[in-house]
């Protein structure tokens, strides 16, 4: 075993150690599957507490520079950690837009004053973030946002709704994307990038229930909202190229995020451990031919998903589409992860037709919830048809 | 990187006119490039160097097919390495003599099925008393330029190779089959009479035939899946040229996305390829190995037969003729999908091992 391995499979054994011993355990409410679903402030609460007990620790964001808040680490540190959360089925890390997103699009592109001023308080859980992208008449087509700043002295005056605001309520600060000139050429060239204050007048977040009867994210308004011209990152104008690049971070296009643990891992094994437990014509689920067909395809969904993550990064083995792993790697994961889970509601008999807070329902009612909370992942961060448009057009070089 | 080399080959000697050169000749390759295929190695490169071969074990065969699959280029190189893996695996350096002759461009072959199920035990053949073979063997993969074959046979209750020598069978016990992919050829050739040079027995029989089937699914999704990534180019190509109501018909999401599902595809089951190759080795494969076989050749099959299928109705009326590469892809398509067992064939025995320990 070379230095580096034997460091890491101590760093491992370190972690899950501390884990077994400060991994809260049940608080005896829902908590939410995804960083998409926190809906009260008791959840958030708990989620605040625990992601500042596991900074604290000095495991999250292990690769961030320690001025900011890291550890100056390897990668490698942060992905051992990520995957004992997973194993130890600890709460997610809900400060995800921070942690994911702003946090290494500012350590990219912020200067040394936003990164001192934004970043420890996304990695202790002091500060949330939330992203003003889309707005009700503008989802997929992101080029074509309406929300309004317009220059006013020191501020810029901001009037418009954005929608789809995870965690808007809760949120501290907000990525807006707004149009500070409508007369531009190009629609692109009319957008600028703010670091965009949330609790300030004239700024409401009003929570939308989504299909899983949770809440999570907002519709929210601005209605002459005064926001100071220093939270312009960037150039006035140049709101675009800084909007694609925190997609890339939200897309997993490009690495630095501070925790992958965003939301409860839902393997292909968990998937058989519960349909073992399953029954169907009085029989074993699993002894059935045709699911046992079906089961087989799931794995080797999940395996090509493995195989190729580990292959992604040897450019010799990826020569031929250069990009092309990583652009298409949520129109992948996403759509299998959707399926699975569809897959694993629907086997369960009668039982398939109850959901959570049944008291006889499969697992509490897991898997239902759990189908519905995927589509977050497949229509969140540009749904799957635009990753197919993105993965033909920038892999395969077909025509728009 | 050897796939580069190898690519580079294939895009030398075999552009797409040679290819169609070869599709209604007698041999379906072209004697010049399987010489040139031998001095570089080709023909021993997944044998043990102790026996004359590459030793850089047979997951390096890999690379080599996928760019052979990659140009459609008809050769007997895996006719040619799964016979040396069959011999090597059932008789070690005993075979030394065999396998030299293997690795130097004599082509072997096995002739396996009794009829047409993968999955049977296929020891129709008899091994009699008096020495001679009594019954034939169906679908041998170049059965016609073949210097010998590796016959499975049964003796008593017992599965046993017999290497019979091409000399020995008379010219009319060969029946050419039609093929539907014409870069492959493969004859049904009746062996009754004929005296092996040599029988292999005993344990080792069963394991060796084991794994050459599995490698020999490997290597015919390595194939497949360099035939999947030129198939895909073929699209993709056409897609960003012809014109329709005024638009690049790649602008249309109804083609746009199936071609996308087409690339998903093709990478994956290279992950698989390359998966495999990285866990086969020239000792007995052990349960990882035996299911990165399968898993490889259930993705390189389904990828094909989709990309084959697509890239004909794509194509539109020009799809449907002989002149479009379409046509050659779709039948490799088919062919590729049913060699060493079929997607079914290959996710039941999946299904018992991922699902039952």
């Amino acid at each position: 075993m070379s230095d580096n391995k034997a460091a890491l499979s101590a760093f491992r054994e370190e972690v899950s150690a501390w884990m077994s011993e400060n991994v809260p355990s049940d608080p005896g409410f829902l908590l939410p599957l995804t960083f998409l679903e926190v809906g009260t402030e008791q959840q958030l609460d708990f989620l605040r507490e625990w992601q500042h007990t596991l900074w604290s620790a000095g495991y999250l964001g292990m690769h961030w520079p320690s001025e900011y808040g890291g550890q100056g680490a390897d990668p490698a540190y942060q992905y051992i950690v990520d995957k004992e959360l997973a194993k130890h089925n600890a709460p997610i890390i809900f400060n995800t837009i921070g942690l994911n997103w702003v946090g290494p699009l500012l350590l990219d592109m912020g200067t040394d004053e936003e990164k001192a001023k934004y970043i420890k308080n996304i990695l202790s859980g002091e500060e949330i973030w939330c992203q003003g992208f889309s707005e009700p008449d503008h989802g997929s087509d992101l080029g074509a946002v309406q929300t309004r700043a317009v220059r006013d002295g020191d501020d810029y005056l901001v009037n418009g709704s954005k929608i789809w605001t995870t965690l808007g309520n809760y949120a501290d600060h907000m990525i807006l994307l707004a149009r500070t000139n409508p007369n531009t050429e190009r629609k692109y060239d009319g957008l600028s990038f703010f670091l965009s204050p949330m609790k300030i007048d004239g700024v409401e977040a009003h929570p939308i229930r989504k299909v899983t009867g949770e809440y999570g994210f907002n519709q929210t308004f601005f209605t002459d909202a005064k926001i100071p011209a220093s939270c312009l990152m960037g150039e006035e104008g140049g709101g675009w190229m800084v909007a694609m690049k925190t997609l890339e971070y939200e897309r997993g296009v490009t690495a630095g995020q501070a925790s992958g643990y965003w939301g409860v891992t839902i393997q292909v094994d968990d998937m058989i451990e519960e349909l073992s437990k399953l029954e169907h014509d009085g029989e074993p689920l699993l002894s059935d031919p045709v699911v046992r067909d079906d089961l087989v395809g799931f794995i080797m969904d999940a395996k090509a998903l493995s195989l190729t993550g580990r292959r992604t990064g040897i450019p010799a083995l990826t020569s031929d589409y250069p990009m092309g792993l990583a652009l298409s790697v949520k129109y992948r994961g996403t759509e299998y992860e959707r399926r699975m889970k569809q897959y694993t509601a629907s086997k369960q008999g009668a039982q398939s037709a109850l959901y959570v807070g049944d008291a006889d329902a499969v697992s509490g009612g897991f898997w239902q919830r759990a189908y519905f909370s995927n589509f977050g992942a497949t229509i969140g961060g540009g749904t799957t048809q635009v990753q197919a448009n993105i993965v033909a057009e920038h892999v395969l070089g077909l025509p728009k | 990187m050897l796939l580069d080399v190898a690519r580079g080959f294939v895009r030398d000697q075999a552009p797409i006119d040679a290819v169609r050169a070869q599709l209604e000749t007698d041999t379906g390759f072209d004697a010049a490039t399987w010489q040139a295929m031998v001095e570089m190695g080709w023909a021993g490169i997944a044998l043990p160097d102790t026996v004359g071969g590459a030793g850089t074990g047979v997951g390096s065969a890999v690379p080599v097919f996928e760019a052979l699959g990659g140009g459609l280029l008809g050769t007997p190189l895996l006719s040619n390495t799964l016979a040396g893996q069959l011999i090597w695996r059932a008789a070690g350096e005993s075979a030394a003599e065999w396998l030299g002759r293997l690795c130097s461009g004599s082509v072997g072959t096995i002739a396996y099925l009794d009829y047409a199920d993968w999955g049977a035990a296929n020891l129709g053949v008899e091994l009699g008393a008096d020495g001679t073979l009594k019954g034939g063997k169906s679908f041998v993969a170049d059965a016609s330029v073949a210097d010998c074959f590796v016959v499975l046979a049964s003796e008593g209750d017992e599965a046993v190779l017999a290497l019979v020598e091409r000399n020995a069978i008379d010219d009319s016990a060969l029946t050419e089959n039609v093929m539907i992919d014409l870069t492959k050829r493969a004859a049904n050739v009746d062996f009754t009479g004929v005296t092996p040079a040599q029988v292999f027995r005993g344990d080792a029989v069963a394991a060796a035939l084991r794994d050459t089937l599995l490698l020999g699914a490997l290597l015919t999704a390595a194939e497949t899946t360099g035939a999947a990534g030129k198939c895909l180019n073929s699209i993709t190509e056409y897609l960003k040229t012809r014109k329709q109501f005024g638009k690049l018909i790649g602008s249309y999401q109804a083609l746009k996305h199936p071609t996308v599902d087409i690339y998903v595809g093709m990478e994956n089951a290279r992950s698989f390829v390359y998966h495999g190759a990285t866990v086969v080795g020239d000792e007995a494969l052990d349960r990882d190995a035996e299911i990165a076989c399968r898993m490889a050749k259930v993705a390189a099959d389904d990828v094909m037969v989709f990309a084959g299928d697509r890239s004909v109705q794509f194509h539109g009326g020009f799809g449907f003729t002989w002149e479009c590469d379409s046509t050659l892809f779709i039948r490799r398509a088919q062919w590729a999908q049913q060699m060493y067992g079929g997607a079914i064939h290959h996710r039941k025995r999946l299904a018992s091992l991922l699902l039952d320990s």
